[in-house]
């Protein structure tokens, strides 16, 4: 969404982060969580309430030939498609900074950021009730490529409200994986999610500690 | 919106990125650079710059993640990271690489995350 506005006219400035954006010279070193979910399931929305900076949008182009069936109505004839990754910011500590990536569930994206679970802290995988169907799939891919998640399901107004309990029968969630409503939309909320995936990583670091 | 437009870019197309990049791919890039590594600039932009290495130089006087760079230039992760391989080479920028996945789960990382949520 940001390309049509990078094709300056010549000499003009790039405007670059806002001066309130800049991180401290100290900032040493990233992590990075990844939140994975559906198309509208909100993750933009989470990663924007918490996030410091207002959501970026990074875009890579995907040929043809790496483009599921199910993705291409509509761009017929196209040899490229764009998909975008949005992505927001918190400083930890004047050293220390957190990123989040809102990818899009479907695991052929994930290869067009390299690296994007390669040294990921973890990952939230957000759920809508809805369409739990879309959520099957991530849940197994990350559990293949051994990335800690919990799940986190957006509560929508009109969503059906299903006991989490149930929820997680119907996910076939591992009892050990936590799940946790909440408000995309709502700053706490989703820090909290965040702070469950942080207390979930926390027990797996230290396995011989009581939770 | 995070979803496959098929819309943006086209004017650009592919063949912008193919002349920014002189030809190369990400995949020929020497340098290993994550989503996440930080790049601070040296100094400031030099006459002569290509314009794309130049707008790098300036963005980062402060760090900023290869993320970040790519989101405020308009430009793929991947073409990004073949400009700052060439400026990393010419020692016009320094990277701050992410915590290693070796290193992970790591409690006292764990622990300064949790502490710096608790205050948001």
């Amino acid at each position: 969404m940001d390309f049509k506005s990078s094709e300056r006219a010549t000499g003009q400035q790039l405007a670059g982060p806002r001066s309130e954006d800049v991180l401290p010279e100290t900032a040493a070193a990233a992590v990075k969580v990844v939140i994975v979910g559906g198309f509208g399931v909100g993750k933009t929305t989470l990663v924007g309430s918490v996030s410091e900076i207002r959501p970026l949008t990074t875009e890579e182009t995907m040929t043809q030939a790496g483009v599921g069936v199910d993705d291409t109505a509509g761009v017929a004839g196209k040899s490229t498609t764009t998909v975008a990754m949005d992505f927001g910011r918190i400083s930890i500590n004047e050293k220390l900074v957190l990123y989040l990536f809102g990818t899009p569930g479907q695991e052929r994206f994930w290869f067009l950021w390299r690296g994007l679970f390669e040294g990921a802290l973890g990952a939230v995988v957000l759920v809508d009730t809805r369409r739990l169907e879309v959520s099957f799939d991530v849940l197994g891919r990350l559990e293949e490529r051994g990335v800690p998640f919990v799940v986190a399901v957006n509560t929508f107004p009109d969503a059906p409200n299903y006991p989490l309990e149930e929820l997680r029968g119907a996910l076939d969630l591992p009892a050990s994986v936590p799940i946790v409503e909440c408000d995309a939309r709502s700053r706490p909320s989703s820090r909290d999610v965040l702070m469950t995936l942080m207390r979930h990583l926390h027990s797996l670091a230290a396995p011989t500690e009581a939770p | 919106m995070t979803e496959p437009s098929g819309q943006e870019w086209d004017e650009g197309g592919p063949e912008r990125l193919y002349v920014i990049t002189g030809g190369r791919s990400g995949s020929s890039a020497p340098t290993e650079l994550d989503l996440v590594t930080l790049i601070v600039a040296t100094s400031g932009p030099r006459p002569g710059m290509q314009p794309e290495q130049a707008d790098i130089v300036r963005i980062c006087h402060r760090p900023l993640s290869v993320a970040e760079i790519s989101a405020h230039l308009g430009l793929p992760v991947s073409v990004v990271t073949v400009l700052l391989s060439d400026l990393l080479a010419e020692q016009r920028v320094t990277a701050r690489p992410p915590v290693p996945p070796a290193q992970l789960p790591d409690i006292a990382l764990i622990e300064a995350v949790i502490n710096g949520l608790q205050k948001l």
